[in-house]
């Protein structure tokens, strides 16, 4: 009796995940499918058939021919842009968060606390206010529509997220353990390398991964801040898909949009895993 | 010895900045596709054979949205492009900000006031200098329709609103969607210019639309134009909210629609469908508007340079845009005409004649008008409120009475 | 403590002041880039600025248009609906399978990352995805037509009253996978034995869940709120990609709101004071749960 009530509630759990994984792999099919189609079959035929006579065409032509401006090279070197702007970005901000972490976990001095609410609160800003007065201050370092401009302000309102992340995770750690470090002689940087470092290869995991997909898909910033010829892929995306003339040709957009999100992609399929061991290691733990 | 290191250092950084020592032109503009990529990229090289040297700037989205939002913080971080795709009363606004930069002397020099009409090099002018270049004309108030489709259901193309609701009915008893349409809120809007113009003519648009007197709006012309406007909604099918236009247009085109209201860009769909103008699909003024044009002129706008090669590489780009060549090869890949009066006809179809016919027909009986729908006629604040009320107006099933009443309090607020 | 070395307690005082040295920067950009260019916005919107920052003071004039506007009422009465239903359904969807993939279920991995992977894809083109999928001359609709359904109806993204449903239902498919992460994550750092005792106990399984595991997964819920109230109300290329608004401006949000206002209007004083509105009107929601929940992990 159990025993079948058990399997049923298990079909159940089966069925219920099988469903919802079909539901959230729909758009993804729809892409795919329609990336590969020629733009005949698009007009005509059903969306969600599978495409008739599967061709590269669209894909080959998203990366190295489609126009984006009076250029018509495709997203290939736009690529490149990205990952100049969002390397240094990711790292720059995940390093700022794990020191800031660590002292918000474990340095905690008067005011600590209100300085992290405040800094929780304050990226509640819709980042559409910030474009202008931003723009001013990068101005006035001349660092206005710079590769350096750009990567500081992702830093800088990627910051809160990632103290957050490590901030939860570090205060996990037994405090006890610092205070026995302390009595040992070990200094503020001597703990941190040696035993918070050591334990933090998680958290590094989810916070990357967390920046890494908000910079790489970020839109707006990398439109009004990059420079010239430094323009971020998803720009390029943009200048691809909208058309204001007709001749829309919706596998190649389908197909650009895909390599767009291929590294954010790739990610999530590589470091899954590990995401969601990094994020168990400071979950529940306030 | 280390100022001048340093100072060699600057210039050799400057120098991979600037690849080209001669002048350069930084374009921000928002035509990254087709034919708009490809017209431009011949502006671009007609430039480099004159030694000025093209540095792209394309920011697509939203009908220049984004661009603007790029333009201005540029402009606020002190650090404006060479020259920028802003149109209409805009213009006026970045000249009142003091951004823009006179380029009178080429247009004296290839004289302008001459090859230009009145209404178009107004829009270029701020207090009497020329500071943009028109690129072309566009006229908005285009019917499109599928001779077949008409044939078929025993309909023929109406030239007045009223004639309009009889043959819609016709169509679409016989089984066919009317009116093909895009649901979005600049289509409805083009939509309602066209019956703002053909219902209360030129008269009542310049006074209730441009000059935005009130006594106009509040007319009964006005509740008579919501009315129309209202009684389209039967006509467009259920599932056009959110349609792209050139969809709307490929309806047209595969015979599902009979018609649609749409600027001369649409005739670029019909020229990749491989129609022909006249046979395949017939080109006629919307209902109401033989004698009057609604125009949509794009322009690029000259922004102050303190560096004297950009001044002149910023002269070399307007003295190109207004060339035949460049005039004559940029309207014939957009489907618009020449901003430029008396050019050469012959590689034009029969919908761009009848467009220049009209253009300069419409100039002298005053049947000319900007359009408000595309940011000609009024402020962008102004034509933003009339775009909302226009929209939510077409999508609900607000009384022609509340519509007025909506559109006179909203043009107000945005005053 | 001893004053042997007069080296040493330099480095102590260093010592001493290096965690605030550290959160110098961090704390300086905040008041600067954050606070400092909200109050500047709150100046903004005091100003009759049109196309540029221009520091003419006008008093509530903008505020007086803005609450005048039936366009603002609309975006502000979507963003309540939109964010308090994106929020909890994202919630449920994302503990409930969570709570199903912690059953040691095959295939885990696939599933998982299946459901993470919306987060990855930027909705500048999956909008166009999610356009057709859900138009009803296109999509669902059709296909269950043509599966023989004729009278199926399925019609939210062209219906005025629903479309904001639409962009629900987008939002929650992008961002549920990543709170059924956090929850997995929380519960599998809940301790193995604290389940078995709620079950020796006598309690069923889903009790155990209900009185045992949900108060422990409190923090996780935290994170989780925090996160999805970020990304409600910073939606905004989700209502450009997929209804534009529309029907009419049905499905307008806030953000859309301030944006069009602001830098396609030319009225960049109502953008700002709408601005402000948004980030009081959330903050006064959000201040006292945020405050409550990091004095209570303060105590533990």
């Amino acid at each position: 009796m159990g025993n079948t009530s058990m399997s049923v509630g298990r079909y159940a759990i089966y069925a219920c995940l099988v469903i919802f994984a079909v539901l959230y792999l729909m758009p993804l099919y729809v892409m795919i499918t329609t990336s590969l189609k020629d733009i005949e079959e698009i007009r005509q035929g059903n969306l969600l058939a599978l495409p008739a006579a599967p061709t590269l065409y669209a894909w080959a032509k998203a990366w190295g021919s489609a126009c984006t401006g009076s250029e018509c090279e495709g997203l290939a070197p736009f690529f490149f842009n990205s990952i100049r702007i969002v390397v240094p970005a990711v790292l720059i901000s995940t390093l700022i968060g794990a020191l800031n972490g660590y002292v918000l976990a474990k340095w905690r001095f008067r005011g600590s606390e209100f300085l992290f609410a405040a800094l929780l609160f304050g990226c509640f800003i819709p980042f559409q206010v910030i474009l202008l007065p931003m723009a001013r201050l990068l101005a006035t370092f001349g660092l206005a529509n710079t590769v350096t401009g750009l990567v500081l302000v992702h830093v800088i309102y990627g910051v809160a997220f990632t103290t957050l992340f490590f901030r939860n995770f570090y205060v996990s750690v037994p405090t006890e353990l610092v205070k026995a470090a302390q009595l040992d002689g070990a200094n503020f940087f001597q703990i941190f390398r040696h035993i918070f470092l050591p334990i933090s290869l998680p958290i590094f995991t989810v916070t990357i991964i967390w920046q890494f997909t908000q910079i790489w898909n970020d839109f707006l910033f990398g439109v009004v801040y990059s420079g010239q010829g430094t323009q971020p892929i998803t720009v390029a995306l943009n200048n691809l898909v909208n058309t204001s003339v007709g001749g829309k040709e919706y596998n190649v957009d389908m197909a650009a949009a895909l390599i767009a999100a291929l590294p954010t992609l790739v990610v999530y399929v590589l470091a899954g895993k590990y995401f969601v061991r990094g994020l168990t290691a400071g979950a529940v733990k306030g | 010895m280390l100022n001048r290191s340093i100072a060699a250092c600057f210039a050799a950084a400057s120098l991979v900045a600037l690849p080209v020592q001669a002048s350069e032109v930084e374009v921000l503009h928002w035509w990254t596709s087709g034919g708009e990529a490809k017209s431009v990229a011949s502006l671009k090289s007609s430039l480099q054979k004159r030694g000025v040297s093209w540095q792209d700037f394309a920011v697509a989205g939203g009908g220049g949205e984004n661009a603007m939002t790029v333009l201005k913080s540029r402009a606020v971080s002190g650090n404006p492009p060479t020259a920028a795709q802003i149109k209409g009363p805009d213009i006026q606004e970045w000249g009142e900000l003091g951004f823009l930069a006179s380029i009178d002397d080429v247009a004296k020099k290839n004289n302008w006031d001459g090859v230009l009409p009145g209404v178009v090099s107004d829009v270029m002018k701020y207090q009497g200098k020329y500071v943009a270049a028109p690129v072309n004309v566009h006229r908005v108030n285009w019917l499109w329709a599928n001779p077949e489709v008409f044939r078929k259901a025993g309909a023929s193309i109406p030239t007045t609103w009223a004639d309009f609701m009889v043959q819609a009915k016709k169509i679409q008893d016989a089984g066919y969607i009317a009116l093909a349409h895009g649901g979005q809120a600049w289509q409805d809007n083009t939509v309602f210019e066209a019956v703002v113009l053909g219902v209360g003519g030129a008269e009542y648009y310049k006074k209730a639309f441009v000059e935005l007197d009130m006594k106009a709006l509040n007319s009964s012309t006005t509740d008579e134009v919501f009315k129309v406007f209202g009684e389209l909604r039967q006509f467009i099918d259920a599932n056009a909210p959110g349609r792209d236009w050139n969809v709307a247009t490929s309806m047209v085109i595969n015979g599902e629609a009979a018609m649609q209201i749409m600027g001369d860009w649409a005739k670029g769909e019909f020229a990749v469908a491989g129609k022909n103008a006249g046979t395949d699909f017939v080109c006629v003024a919307a209902p109401g508007t033989s004698d009057g044009f609604t125009f949509n002129v794009d322009s690029f706008a000259f922004f102050q340079q303190s560096d004297v090669n950009k001044q002149s590489a910023q002269k070399a780009m307007a003295e190109e845009i207004l060339g035949t060549n460049f005039q004559e090869v940029f309207n014939l890949n957009k489907g618009s005409i020449p901003a430029r009066l008396g050019m050469a006809r012959a590689k034009f179809d029969t919908c761009a004649h009848d467009s220049m016919n009209a253009f300069v027909s419409t100039a002298q009986s005053g049947g000319l008008v900007p359009s408000f729908a595309h940011g000609m006629a009024v402020p962008g604040a102004v034509a933003g409120a009339i775009t909302d009320v226009a929209t939510n107006y077409f999508n609900s099933d607000t009384s022609p009475a509340d519509g007025k009443a909506q559109l006179v309090a909203a043009i107000q607020a945005a005053m | 403590m001893h004053q042997t070395v007069k080296k040493q307690s330099v480095l102590d005082l260093l010592e001493a002041w290096l965690p605030k040295i550290i959160m110098a920067p961090t704390t300086l950009a905040m008041i600067v880039c954050m606070y400092g260019f909200i109050v500047w916005t709150g100046a903004l919107s005091f100003t009759k600025s049109r196309m540029l920052p221009q520091w003419d003071f006008v008093g509530f004039i903008q505020y007086e248009k803005l609450f005048a506007n039936p366009r603002w009422d609309v975006a502000i009465s979507n963003l309540v609906v939109f964010g308090v239903l994106f929020i909890a359904i994202s919630l449920l969807i994302g503990l409930v399978l969570a709570i199903f993939l912690d059953q040691k279920i095959r295939g885990e991995g696939a599933i998982r990352t299946i459901y993470l992977y919306p987060m990855a894809v930027s909705f500048v083109v999956t909008g166009t995805a999610w356009k057709w999928i859900l138009n009803p001359g296109l999509g669902i609709e059709k296909m269950v037509r043509d599966f023989g359904f004729t009278d199926f109806e399925f019609r939210w993204l062209v219906d005025q009253e629903m479309a904001i449903y639409t962009i629900v239902i987008a939002a929650v498919w992008q961002s549920s996978g990543f709170v059924m992460a956090m929850f997995l994550a929380g519960l599998r750092s809940v301790d193995d034995s604290l389940i078995k005792a709620a079950q020796i106990d006598g309690a069923s399984a889903w009790q155990s869940y209900w009185h045992v595991i949900l108060p422990i997964l409190r923090p996780v819920f935290f994170s989780a709120i925090v996160i999805l109230s970020h990304i409600a109300i910073k939606s905004f290329d989700l209502v450009q990609a997929l209804t534009g608004g529309g029907p009419g401006y049905a499905s307008d949000l806030p953000a859309n709101f301030m944006y069009t206002f602001a830098f396609n209007r030319a009225q960049m004083g109502i953008g700002a004071a709408s601005a402000m509105v948004m980030l009081f009107g959330v903050l006064a929601i959000l201040v006292p749960y945020l405050y409550s929940e990091l004095r209570g992990s303060n105590r533990g």
